[in-house]
């Protein structure tokens, strides 16, 4: 967090979000949204309300429902963007950009690299991702998929200030890029699913950016590196109280961007404390806390003192029932645990 | 179909005529040549040739300015080539050379330079169907006086791309036109073996979107349709469908012997092709003269690709991110 903030504020993410949104269409006429129920008058802002009001600034040229139809959403922006403009595109829920796989992998991923390097394609695609009391089609954490795309970048920011900055950075980035966000993390009354939190962050009135790339570091500490995101980077600062009161400091780490990962602020802190723990809502087989686990194998093996750890959902897809989905869902105890072992 | 092919020769000046009869000997020309060249050992990849089509690409790529954008399949060459790539560009791609339009990294399946208005090809069926509302968003967006064209196969029309891009384009009233190339089969799979509706235009009614049936055999009957849809794209009427009728004249690619049609049917469509139709209207001594200067220009495009350098293999990681 910045010091010195002259008028900061308390925003939710989906009022920081919203922010970021206006001022790069202020900023920049190529900037344009498109997606489904963003800006039908009367309707719901996109599906969890981030751009309530945009509408009635910016107006429908540059806010464009589109029908139900997630290919030619994501088709769309990378055309757009290859001339040029700078869309915003978005899917209700990130399961839904399975809907549109070619459109992301194929063509925005590709087109610059197949073209030789003459075109660029500087587009994002916001998907929110979570397990919610929804079930498997509408709760999944999606970002490994994409993580494994050479030629797309993947952020997923977990509070108010960096969803604000690193959105900003996303839309002026020149490439594709994948903005994931948590379900449970857009309000301001910290739900009782999301543990409570108070979910608002300081962000400043004056204008910011968060760069892509950079990793933040929560809570320093020196017995071992939990890397999380999302609700799992709640669930491992409130595992880090815990285990502080038994003399275990724990170093929490915001990756922020999943691809490319700062390794440097990753493995620098897995060189200092010896021990690495990886948590991520995404089930465990292939998810991106393989890659990490994987890289401090390769790049931290003399430093490491005790096994890397992954806490993860269970390998099932996400169940409706509240008792199921907890289940399956990696818990704050489970956080714990895991660090025990890698200190053991 | 389209109003007979003869008539509209006649009305074309000589000029035209020989113009785009160049551009179409060009394409049957180079894909002839890369063809030997590929069988020689001096291509490497795999090929989707475009000979039988030519009217296609050269009567929709006459209408449009260098501003225009098409999309494009995994069988390209003729495309590019009606576009504006030149035939050096083209072949040293083809080679996987630097020199290539995409500096070895598209191949084949992938030609394409945005500077004269081409995507690089993109070869998932149907892939283009949606790429191409986003170009003619920005173009409607930015209010330029531009189109955007997809060309696309029989075989895309059955895919989920095609029809969310169409209604897309419809609804937004994009300045965007569909051109179908109906060459029967997919691959192997004859159309109507997986479609109970026998015109592709028949499928553009359920959108709003205006169709026409061409003769896709008759350069200057691709043409005339071009220029009407393209001139309604550029008004704001929104997209227009054009199904070109037509056939490949080669296997779908360099491994197929096409022992799923006949050889009779093949030859109804050989009797039609593009080059007969219009080059009945020019004389033999204009025929001989084109193929002269294509030869030349041929020629002289294998020699530089022969001639341009590969690119370093350090090249590989280059231009993944910009």
């Amino acid at each position: 967090m910045p010091e010195a903030v002259a008028a900061a504020r308390r925003l939710t993410i989906g009022e920081a979000l919203r922010e970021a949104i206006a001022e790069e269409m202020r900023r920049d006429p190529d900037v344009f949204l498109l997606g489904e129920d963003i800006g039908v008058e009367g309707g719901f802002g996109g599906a969890f309300g981030v751009y309530l009001g945009l509408v009635e600034e910016f107006g429908h040229e540059r806010i464009i429902d589109t029908p139900i139809s997630e290919k030619v959403i994501a088709g769309a922006a990378v055309g757009a963007a290859v001339l040029g403009m700078r869309p915003v595109a978005d899917v209700q829920y990130a399961d839904f950009l399975f809907e549109c796989m070619d459109e992301l992998v194929n063509q925005a991923a590709k087109l610059r690299y197949m073209s030789g390097g003459k075109i660029r394609v500087p587009m994002v695609m916001r998907a929110p991702v979570g397990a919610t009391t929804r079930g498997a089609q509408h709760g999944q954490c999606p970002e490994s998929y994409f993580v494994h795309v050479p030629g797309l970048k993947v952020v997923a920011p977990s509070d108010a200030y960096h969803a604000k900055g690193i959105l900003k950075s996303a839309i002026r980035d020149d490439n594709p890029v994948l903005v994931f966000e948590h379900k449970l993390l857009y309000g301001s009354k910290g739900r009782e699913a999301a543990g409570g939190l108070d979910l608002t962050a300081e962000v400043p009135a004056e204008e910011y950016l968060v760069p892509i790339g950079k990793a933040v570091i929560k809570r320093p500490g020196a017995d071992v590196t939990l890397v999380a995101t999302h609700v799992s980077l709640y669930r491992s600062l409130a595992a880090a109280d815990l285990l502080a009161r038994d003399g275990i400091e724990c170093e929490v780490i915001d990756p922020l961007t999943l691809l490319p990962l700062d390794g440097e602020t990753i493995f620098g802190s897995v060189r200092r404390t010896g021990r690495l723990v990886v948590v991520h809502e995404d089930s465990l087989t292939g998810g991106w806390g393989a890659e990490i686990a994987a890289r401090a194998a390769d790049e931290c093996l003399s430093y490491l003192e005790g096994p890397i750890k992954r806490v993860a959902s269970k390998d099932a897809p996400a169940p409706a029932a509240p008792v199921l989905e907890q289940a399956v869902l990696p818990q704050v105890a489970d956080i714990v645990a895991a660090v025990r072992e890698a200190v053991a | 179909m389209h109003a007979d092919g003869t008539k509209l020769a006649e009305q074309a000046d000589g000029g035209l005529r020989e113009s785009l009869y160049r551009r179409m000997l060009l394409i049957r020309r180079f894909e002839e040549r890369v063809y030997r060249l590929f069988l020689e050992g001096e291509i490497p990849g795999t090929l989707h040739q475009y000979q039988g089509q030519e009217a296609v690409a050269v009567g929709v790529c006459d209408a449009l300015t260098r501003d225009d954008w098409i999309t494009s399949t995994h069988r390209p060459h003729g495309h590019a080539l009606a576009k504006g790539v030149s035939a050096r560009s083209a072949m040293a791609e083809l080679y996987g050379k630097r020199t290539g339009c995409c500096g070895g990294k598209g191949g084949s399946m992938h030609l394409g330079d945005p500077d004269v208005g081409m995507l690089p090809a993109i070869a998932i069926v149907g892939g283009g169907n949606t790429v191409v509302t986003g170009l003619g968003l920005a173009m409607k967006l930015r209010r330029r006086d531009q189109v955007a064209v997809c060309f696309f196969g029989e075989g895309a029309t059955n895919e989920g791309a095609f029809h969310e891009g169409i209604n897309f384009a419809a609804v937004e009233r994009l300045p965007v036109v569909l051109v179908c190339e109906n060459n029967l089969y997919g691959a192997s799979t004859r159309y109507s073996r997986v479609a109970l509706v026998p015109d592709v235009a028949e499928r553009a009614k359920a959108y709003g979107v205006p169709a026409r049936i061409v003769d896709g055999m008759d350069v200057l009957a691709v043409r005339a349709a071009a220029r009407d849809a393209v001139a309604a794209a550029r008004a704001g009427a929104g997209p227009t469908l054009l199904e070109c009728k037509t056939y490949r004249f080669t296997g779908h690619s360099r491994s197929d012997a096409r022992g799923y049609r006949t050889r009779e049917e093949e030859a109804r469509w050989a009797a039609r092709d593009p080059l007969l139709v219009l080059g009945a209207s020019l004389n033999e001594a204009t025929r001989g003269h084109l193929e002269a200067e294509v030869k030349g220009e041929l020629d002289d495009a294998v020699e530089f690709a022969r001639d341009s350098p590969f690119p370093e293999p350090g090249d590989a990681t280059a231009s993944v991110y910009a």
